[in-house]
């Protein structure tokens, strides 16, 4: 189905609510250092975008709505758009040296702290992903190579679960024997880790869209940070 | 499909622009190191001098390097970073693969957005700060580090309250506030080394014709540090991975989507595939095929090795023109020097069957394929646990 861009479809929420949200985006220092100077509407950057040639998606309309400081598309870009984005910044060829791509790093992250369901959404699925990388400081790992997970991947998935164990330690780095994560991580740097989610408010972000993935993760977290006598994790 | 013609460059002259178009992050640091604000590694060891996009010099060093491990490589195509690994064994350096490291996190940044700035910015600092107490310099793995790192450095240099709020994490976690004075990624010091590299050539390679596909978060995001010579494309694109290619005597041949990404896509990649897939096979293998019929095509980075690569399965069940094997340019340059193609490149996590290349090159896969079982019966029987750089040779 292609992008619905009607101004009807998010009528239901106010249109202070959608400047407020657009007010977040425009307060975030990346887009006042370089995400946007205005728009020719050239069209050079959807050229560039891989992700315009796969989905109805454009970042020179989402370029064009934040020029226009038009909050009601913005807030339906925000909502039906911006996770199609590869993230590539393919877009960054821009001859206004916009950067459509930290536009749209910037309008997810305010979809995510502000728990917009179509964010919740596109992250269902994703949970494991936030939770491997939040808890073992590395984001994918040998193990994640299961053919149930990756059936287009073809039958050498199989061959390397099947052999996991083995074909690691048969890695003449010693840092790389693990199979639960990509090298070796110290206690005391994951302890660092989960001092920089909660100190700059990532436990928040997570708790917004993801309450049972937020509970299990301060499950971990927290034994781990007791034991190493961080009872206070604020700042 | 229809193509457009590929346009050579090798007519136009490399011109130098006077005023380079952005500042030079080398004098922004060491301004804020003046004031107190942050400290800047510097490369103490030697270095080899290359030339960035806009005609700036930059550092690359030669040994005495910490290892910023990708995630991506180290879990799923280990014989990747083991590659670059074996090339400094085998060049003779000093290096440090480090325990305190963690992953740069920008790939769930990119994918999920579930973080901020201020958290990726510490967690890029703290690694750095880490190979700062080591004396040895960051040299990152990953692309998609590389690229995020250089944002985080911009960040840091504009934002004086971003600089407050990780300095006093930093501090909470007993580190400072450190910033290298040159952001290196590993295919950078092998295109610094490839002539060494090429010294030590034992696998012949003049024969084999290859593509190049450079990696996005690597030539467009911060494209500032990027390495650009007028004998590479006459400095028109980076010089990344084909100078490496040119010194080895492989032919690398021109295709009109070079430019693209991968099909990457961050969070494609793990939960929307089908448009990796797509784009991976209809944008690049498709074009690089019906274009240049390479051997092998080669690059620089986790997910665009992933992504071509592990690709090509769902495009020959669709019939699509594919079977070409992908290689990072640390594979190709030890596999020239003689690294064992299972025990160091360890090609079998790769997918796109690439036995026809090996042998092409006069490498025997039965026998190789072999050796490696061997050693792994070793681990298998209890004779072994595992398997050290003594016993990959
Ligand atoms: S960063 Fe997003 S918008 Fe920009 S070119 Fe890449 S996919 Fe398109
Ligand atoms: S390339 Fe830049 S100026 Fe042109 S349409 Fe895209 S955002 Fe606008």
């Amino acid at each position: 189905m292609g992008l619905d861009l009607s101004y009807n479809k998010y009528s239901s929420v106010s249109l202070e609510e959608k400047e407020r949200l657009f007010e977040e985006v425009k307060s975030d220092m990346r887009y006042q250092d370089h995400a946007l100077y205005g728009c020719y509407e050239c069209g050079i950057c959807v050229a560039a975008c891989p992700s315009a040639r796969f989905y109805d998606f454009s970042p020179r309309v989402i370029a064009q709505a934040a020029a226009r400081e038009d909050a009601d598309l913005m807030y339906t870009l925000m909502n039906d758009s911006v996770w199609d984005c590869s993230q590539c910044f393919s877009c960054d060829r821009c001859p206004r040296h916009n950067s459509p791509g930290t536009l749209i790093t910037i309008m997810r992250e305010v979809a995510v702290r502000n728990g917009l369901q179509t964010a919740r959404k596109a992250l269902e699925g994703y949970g494991r992903i936030i939770y491997k990388i939040m808890s073992t400081g590395t984001q994918v790992s040998p193990d994640m190579l299961q053919p149930n997970a990756f059936p287009d991947w073809g039958g050498h998935v199989g061959d390397i679960a099947e052999n996991l164990d083995v074909w690691r330690r048969a890695l003449p780095p010693e840092t790389m024997h693990t199979t639960e994560t990509s090298w070796y991580v110290s206690e005391k740097t994951l302890i660092e880790l989960y001092l920089i989610w909660h100190m700059t408010g990532v436990m928040d972000m997570i708790k917004e869209v993801d309450e049972g993935l937020f509970d299990i993760l301060v499950d971990v977290m927290e034994e781990r940070l007791e034991e190493a006598g961080y009872d206070d994790v604020t700042f | 499909m229809l193509h457009l013609p590929v346009l050579k460059s090798k007519d136009r002259d490399f011109q130098l622009a006077e005023n380079p178009p952005t500042e030079d992050h080398h004098e922004a640091l060491l301004e804020l190191e003046k004031d107190g604000e942050i400290i800047v590694q510097r490369v103490t060891g030697p270095y080899i001098e290359v030339q960035t996009k806009f005609g700036r010099t930059k550092k690359i060093p030669v040994e005495k390097t910490w290892h910023h491990k990708s995630c991506g490589q180290c879990g799923h195509i280990p014989g990747y970073s083991t590659s670059i690994f074996w090339l400094n064994r085998a060049l003779g350096l000093d290096y440090l693969d480090p325990k305190d490291q963690t992953s740069c996190t920008a790939w769930n940044y990119y994918a999920s957005a579930t973080s901020n700035p201020a958290a990726q910015a510490a967690v890029a600092i703290r690694n750095f700060a880490s190979a700062y107490e080591t004396g040895y310099f960051p040299i990152i793995h990953c692309a998609t580090s590389f690229g995020h790192y250089k944002e985080v450095r911009q960040q840091l240099i504009h934002h004086p309250e971003l600089r407050a709020q990780v300095r006093k994490i930093l501090a909470r976690l007993g580190k400072k506030l450190v910033i290298p004075e040159e952001i290196v990624h590993y295919s950078e010091w092998v295109y610094a080394m490839r002539d060494r590299i090429a010294e030590r050539q034992v696998i012949d390679m003049s024969h084999i014709t290859a593509t190049v596909h450079p990696a996005c978060h690597y030539h467009k995001l911060i494209e500032e540090d990027a390495i650009y010579t007028p004998e590479v494309y006459g400095a028109q694109r980076t010089a990344i991975i084909t100078g490496v290619l040119n010194a080895l005597g492989v032919n690398v041949a021109d295709y009109s989507t070079w430019f693209d990404c991968c099909g990457f896509g961050f969070r494609h990649i793990l939960v929307s595939r089908d448009f990796s897939r797509s784009f991976a096979v209809q944008r690049k293998i498709e074009v690089m095929i019906e274009e240049a019929n390479p051997d092998l095509t080669v690059t620089h980075d986790t997910g665009c090795v992933t992504t071509l690569d592990q690709s090509q399965f769902a495009g020959k069940a669709h019939g699509k023109k594919v079977g070409l094997p992908v290689m990072a340019d640390s594979q190709v340059a030890a596999l020239a020097m003689g690294a064992h193609p299972y025990k160091v490149l360890q090609l079998h996590w790769h997918n796109t069957d690439n036995k026809a290349f090996l042998e092409k090159i006069g490498i025997d896969t039965e026998k190789t394929w072999a050796e490696f079982e061997a050693s792994v019966q070793r681990l298998k029987d209890g004779s072994k646990q595992y398997l050290t750089w003594e016993d990959v040779g």
